[in-house]
């Protein structure tokens, strides 16, 4: 199925803090336990509040690129072709450099279990599959959280800018972040007066990583040439000096200790 | 045989049993209970001692093997010889201590095979996994030689001697590759690790840096086994290995300061507060005293400048790998991780281990000064069964403090 990419618009403006995606979010991944006041591995999303009666949804951005996805080192986490970015515990070793490579603290770990699981917000995955959007989208009573094709979400975004300047921070959260994410925000309020952070990359974090592994190929042919050459000069000169006579050999210099034992 | 028994019980050799059997209650708790049952890791700190100081330093301390090895086997400094096995053995034990502590780190171990069936080559971790695998591989082979020599059994030392100079230039290139990615794993993170530490070219940082640890390491375990197993330390070479090692130190501080001043990141250390002490700290014990001790002692090396050498860039070694993967991850977002008792515990234990294996290898196998007795010189006699014990010998013939 390559249906046209799903995203997530959340609307800061809209948001009332009621938490009825973080309830309906518990109910649709079978979560246990109350929400919690931040991420956890059972609290997909939270609603934090930033103070001024602003609410922030902090959740799984399913980046375009995701660092998680190319720094797990075989390929547990995987980006759907319609958005989200889900795990498989089956094949994951719990290196928990997911959690590490992250540029949004996401990915979370259960400690205190004997076979512990990476946990995050999924996008609904299963939902999607069946045709419906995510459930903390259904359930949210103001449309502040809305669900549908990345572009049109976009287009959506810019035409709130575009319509109520006055009302927004003229930026969409999401759209270059880390080479852009499925979940987008509109603020009333420049982002890190919300506590998001702005100092991220507007490209994939993970061309960093990838730039330098290119160089692989490079350094195994121009080091074992080199270590061929050397190793081949050495013998070269060790065959001369033997051939030259047996009291310039130079190979006897081997230290004080080679005749012991 | 009870006095036989108790006459073993070295004081040392106590602390290290109970050192080893409370371990192995962590261990347990750690499998039955969790990570977080005997750590104070969280998801706000996924990666705290074990990664920084098992894992990243650990390597690093390892690089002696593939150094030594490419010394002697590819650019014929048959000098080194008898500094070799000690080398490649300590390496080896590294490497098995190394997946050891994985093994107790990562959380699904028993999915650790998985690296082999399921390849991500965008990850750097799988890079270093293959790696690892291969070169831990690569140093049995090349120590097994000992082991072959040992048992008599000269069939199997013939054959593994024809491939071992390219079996060396593979182990070389492997060492290159992971010791350098271990820097990788950390350029993802430009926002959350401090500029002090990060830098696009991290790789460039954790190759030089290794290549000087693990000449200090190998300076480092000449002290150890002096103090442990009463081998006279090789003052004949060592001190050139503490040259080279300041030489390499040189470099890596003149790349570091350049690469911050690149990036623009120099004023931060110069800036009052914790950052810049650490900085400081780190680079004072890894390259300025080590520096100063070697050209101060320029002519005529001590034991004692060579081991405060050794040590202090060790010890500075270590402080850069966790100051990379721990701490100055903290400087950007402090969760107050410190590690708990039982991480410590397991770390240690690991060290100990570590004394035990070489500890064992030594005396059982010949490691140490088997300098001559290389087959490839048709020198083979050199060794003979059955093993003489490690017996104390004059100091280097040569002069210990011969300038060269």
């Amino acid at each position: 199925m390559t249906a046209a990419p799903k995203a997530l618009l959340v609307d800061i403006t809209r948001c009332i803090g009621c938490g009825a995606c973080s309830q309906a979010c518990k109910t649709a991944n079978q979560l246990p336990a109350p929400v919690e006041p931040k991420l956890t591995a059972d609290t997909w999303t939270v609603v934090l509040e930033r103070g001024d009666g602003r609410f922030v949804r902090d959740l799984c951005r399913h980046c375009l690129e995701p660092s998680c996805v190319s720094v797990c080192p075989v390929g547990a986490l995987t980006k759907s072709d319609d958005g989200p970015v889900v795990y498989d515990k089956s094949i994951c070793l719990g290196c928990r450099y997911c959690m590490i490579g992250c540029p949004f603290r996401v990915p979370m770990f259960e400690w205190h279990s004997a076979t512990p699981r990476i946990r995050k917000c999924i996008l609904c995955a299963p939902r999607l599959e069946r045709g419906l959007p995510t459930a903390c989208a259904e359930a949210c009573p103001t449309e502040a959280t809305v669900f549908g094709d990345r572009d049109t979400l976009v287009a959506v975004a810019r035409a709130r800018l575009a319509a109520h300047p006055e009302r927004y921070h003229d930026h969409v959260y999401g759209l270059t972040e880390v080479g852009g994410t499925s979940v987008l925000f509109l603020s009333p309020v420049p982002f890190e007066e919300l506590d998001f952070d702005t100092t991220v990359a507007d490209f994939p974090l993970p061309d960093l990583t990838w730039r330098l592994l290119l160089h692989v190929p490079n350094v195994v042919l121009l080091g074992a040439g080199f270590l061929g050459a050397s190793y081949w000069l050495y013998r070269r000169r060790d065959q001369v000096a033997a051939d030259e006579g047996p009291d310039r050999a130079p190979s006897t210099h081997a230290g004080p200790g080679a005749d012991d034992g | 045989m009870v006095r036989r028994l108790v006459s073993l019980l070295t004081p040392w050799r106590v602390l290290l049993a109970l050192l080893l059997a409370t371990a192995a209650v962590i261990v347990t708790v750690r499998f039955a209970f969790g990570l977080g049952s005997v750590t104070n890791l969280s998801d706000q700190t996924p990666w705290g001692i074990w990664v920084g100081f098992d894992i990243l330093a650990g390597i690093g301390l390892a690089a002696g093997g593939f150094i030594m090895a490419a010394a002697v086997y590819v650019f014929g400094l048959e000098r080194y010889r008898p500094l070799l096995r000690m080398s490649i053995l300590t390496a080896l034990i590294g490497y098995l201590l190394f997946i050891t502590g994985l093994i107790l780190e990562i959380g699904r171990p028993w999915n650790i095979w998985r690296c082999i069936v399921d390849h991500n080559v965008h990850s750097a971790l799988f890079e270093i996994a293959w790696c690892v695998m291969l070169y831990t591989t690569v140093l049995l082979l090349e120590f097994s030689q000992v082991v072959w020599e040992r048992l008599g059994w000269r069939r199997v030392e013939a054959v593994l001697h024809k491939v071992l100079a390219p079996l060396v230039i593979v182990g070389v290139l492997l060492s290159t590759l992971h010791q350098s990615t271990l820097g990788t794993l950390f350029t993802i993170v430009p926002h959350k690790l401090h500029p002090l530490w990060y830098s696009p070219i991290l790789p460039v940082h954790f190759f030089i840096s290794c290549l000087a640890a693990g000449l200090a390491m190998i300076c480092f375990e000449g002290f150890l086994s002096w103090r442990f197993l009463g081998h006279p330390p090789r003052m004949d070479l060592l001190p050139n290995l503490a040259r080279v090692m300041a030489l390499i130190l040189v470099v890596y501080f003149v790349f570091r300061i350049e690469d911050l001043a690149l990036r623009g990141a120099l004023p931060l250390a110069f800036a009052a507060g914790l950052p810049a002490l650490l900085f400081w700290l780190e680079n004072l014990l890894f390259v300025i005293v080590p520096v100063l001790i070697v050209l101060r002692t320029a002519r005529r090396m001590s034991t004692r400048a060579l081991f405060a050498t050794s040590l202090c860039a060790v010890i500075g070694f270590v402080m850069h790998r966790f100051n990379v993967a721990v701490t100055g991850m903290q400087l950007i977002h402090p969760t107050g991780y410190f590690p708990t008792w039982q991480e410590l515990v397991i770390s240690m234990s690991l060290i100990g281990l570590g004394f035990i294996a070489a500890g064992l290898a030594v005396t059982f196998l010949p490691v140490v000064h088997a300098g001559g007795g290389d087959i490839s010189d048709g020198r083979a006699a050199a060794y003979r069964l059955p093993w003489p014990a490690p017996r104390p010998e004059p100091r280097a013939e040569g002069g210990p403090g011969e300038p060269s």
